[in-house]
């Protein structure tokens, strides 16, 4: 008896839920990297003079030879060895910060490469002879249990001095995010700012004819590395959103024939809905803590905004205008929330507090404003402004100071970058409907298209991995 | 009674609007023969021609009226789709056993969720016209589509007044 009800959960657990959720196998959960403590002397403190001139270090060439090894050994993460890794991994790291135009780097496939017991005591002499100005070193490890272990550094080359090091252990599947942690240390100290480059982005991968769209959930890290797909493409996937721990994504499917927003399980690949109700759920954002959602949903055709607890409750409703009240991005510290409504006869931007009082219009400099975006540094806000072309913009918390940072014709949906100085969108070709996803600097520079396997849409940045 | 006598006054305007400008087709085919038989006369009945209960029953006998086209950001009924409403709530009331689907769609031109909800909107306004003229809401579904599902595939305002719309879809 219990051997057939074991047998009949089985079955129920096994067969059907998730073929008819239109999902992918899952990818498994984000794993933390591990901090390690690496040799070296001890660094100096703060770099010498401030730094909030932009053109006091955009210019800075950077040398970026190839990582040593300690032994040629052979890793999961590069066939031919952990040598040819610490290659790759200064190749990534030059890659990082050339495409984000910050720096001028050189990378190591001109470069001459340091012995491994070069790593803590650089050959000075080699490198200012090349012009450098800073020096990036760093090794790789393979540890018996396979584990990989990199450590990074960073010399001032006409100082003769170390600015910093740091150490981490990864997975030889996870040896990118060893690169993109030793670029944001590089960043970080070098400019002031928060770090970037180890984050993911949640994006709608599209293909095939502008009037019969397959649209398939995917992800892919900031770099356009890694790319995974995580639903099929037999429904259509619009307007993802990673959770602040990576561990879920919200998107809107088709899946059951309506538009409805979905909580997907990284871990589990599993979904659930946001909300039992027939109507329509568009519009999914996390609170910056990932306690709560914000979604919106139709009801005889009026749309308002609600907020539900992230783990099951009930829906509180934010917005109650006849109009269509639609997004919402709450401000860092989760006390405001920035969104969209068309209650004074267009799409425009209003700011409320989080329980959805006091609302108030502050987009009034012309045009429309749609899809507003809280920046992480909280004192901005990306929208993207209506004014014949389609175009990506930033303001203040009160509407001020608008600034356009795109031409396209049709440029879409800003999302941050975990430190809030870039923005990535999507642009729509005119005519033929293909998208891609761009992305551009808070000053309007270093405008840049985004390596993906297929068109791409919807783009949402999350936060620095743990 | 208050509901009869409001549909009564809709009906007459929209009547006659339709009457000046196109169709409906004067000729409806006949309600389908009485059920139970169905399937065994079927051969006999309507040898050629769509079968009832069929989109391409409901187009040869609506026309064009199947679908109602929208202003820019605009879901409101004018005297055109009252028109073609009325066309389509006249096959409603003859085919009771039918139910279906309004389609509500926007143009490439607006930011992809407002379009959701705008298309929500517009399915929203052609649902409830055709209610005021007495077709039962539980016979009708409504989806909004956004701007994914475009008909016409140009980047122009011809192409995207005819996106702009809520299709009346039967469901089989």
């Amino acid at each position: 008896m219990m051997r057939m009800l074991a047998l009949l959960v089985c079955v129920a657990l096994g067969a059907g839920p998730l073929a008819a959720q239109d999902l992918g196998a899952p990818i498994g959960e984000d794993q933390a990297v591990e901090r390690v403590p690496v040799e070296g002397e001890e660094a100096d403190g703060p770099l010498r003079g401030t730094v909030t001139d932009e053109s006091a270090w955009s210019d800075i060439g950077i040398a970026i030879p190839a990582f040593a090894t300690d032994r040629d050994r052979p890793t999961p993460a590069n066939e031919a060895g952990t040598g040819a890794l610490g290659r790759e991994i200064a190749r990534v790291i030059t890659a990082n910060l050339r495409n984000n135009g910050l720096f001028k780097p050189v990378g190591p496939d001109s470069l001459p490469q340091p012995a491994f017991a070069q790593i803590p005591a650089p050959a000075y002499a080699t490198w200012s002879g090349r012009g450098a100005e800073m020096l990036v070193h760093g090794y790789v490890r393979a540890r018996e249990d396979g584990r990989l272990v990199v450590g990074c550094y960073l010399y001032d080359v006409a100082l003769q001095q170390q600015l910093v090091r740091e150490g981490w252990v990864v997975a030889p599947g996870d040896w990118r995010r060893a690169a993109h942690k030793c670029s944001d240390l590089i960043f970080s100290r070098l400019t002031g700012e928060s770090p970037f480059f180890d984050s993911r982005i949640a994006y709608i991968a599209e293909t095939g004819p502008k009037d019969r769209r397959v649209k398939r959930l995917a992800i892919m890290d900031s770099d356009g590395a890694n790319h995974r797909f995580l639903t099929l493409g037999s429904a259509t996937a619009l307007t993802p959103r990673f959770s602040p721990d990576y561990s879920r994504i919200l998107y809107l499917s088709y899946v059951d024939g309506n538009p409805r927003i979905y909580v997907y399980d990284i871990g589990t690949g599993r979904q659930t809905l946001v909300t039992e109700s027939r109507n329509p759920t568009i519009a999914p954002r996390w609170s910056p803590d990932g306690r709560y959602i914000l979604y919106s949903m139709s009801v005889g055709g009026n749309t308002d905004i609600y907020r539900v607890p992230a783990n099951g409750g009930a829906s509180v409703r934010l917005t109650d205008s006849p109009g269509i009240d639609i997004g919402g991005s709450y401000s860092p510290d989760g006390t405001k929330i920035v969104f969209e409504s068309d209650r004074s006869g267009s799409q425009q931007c209003y700011v409320m507090d989080a329980d959805g009082s006091n609302q108030r219009r502050i987009s009034f400099s012309g045009g429309r404003c749609a899809t507003p975006e809280w920046s992480p540094r909280g004192d901005q806000i990306a929208f993207t402004r209506i004014a014949g072309d389609f175009n990506i913009a930033v303001m203040n918390t009160s509407g001020g100071n608008v600034r356009v940072l795109t031409r396209g014709w049709q440029d879409e949906a800003p999302t941050w970058a975990p430190n809030g100085r870039i923005i990535q969108f999507f642009r729509t070709e005119k005519n033929s409907g293909r998208t891609s996803i761009w992305q551009v600097d808070l000053t309007g520079q270093n405008e840049r298209r985004l390596p993906t396997p297929v068109d791409g849409s919807d783009p949402a940045w999350g936060p620095i991995r743990p | 009674m208050k509901t009869k006598l409001a549909t009564a006054l809709m009906l007459a305007p929209a009547l006659a609007l339709g009457a000046c400008s196109k169709k409906p087709p004067a000729d409806i085919p006949p309600p389908p023969q009485t059920s139970g038989t169905g399937e065994q006369t079927g051969p006999q009945v309507q040898p050629m021609g769509p079968q009832v209960g069929t989109q391409a029953h409901f187009v040869a006998a609506v026309g064009s009226s199947t679908t109602i086209y929208f202003d820019t950001d605009r879901y409101n009924i004018d005297a055109q789709d009252a028109a073609a409403l009325q066309a389509q709530a006249q096959y409603f009331a003859r085919y009771p056993q039918i139910t279906f689907t309004i389609e509500g769609h926007a143009d490439e031109r607006g930011t992809r969720e407002y379009n959701l909800a705008l298309g929500e909107k517009r399915a929203n306004a052609a649902k409830n016209y055709l209610v005021s003229l007495g077709v039962d809401p539980a016979r009708i579904s409504v989806i909004s589509y956004g701007k994914e599902r475009p008909v016409a595939l140009g980047s122009n305002e011809t192409a995207w007044a005819q996106n702009r719309r809520a299709a009346s879809v039967i469901i089989n």
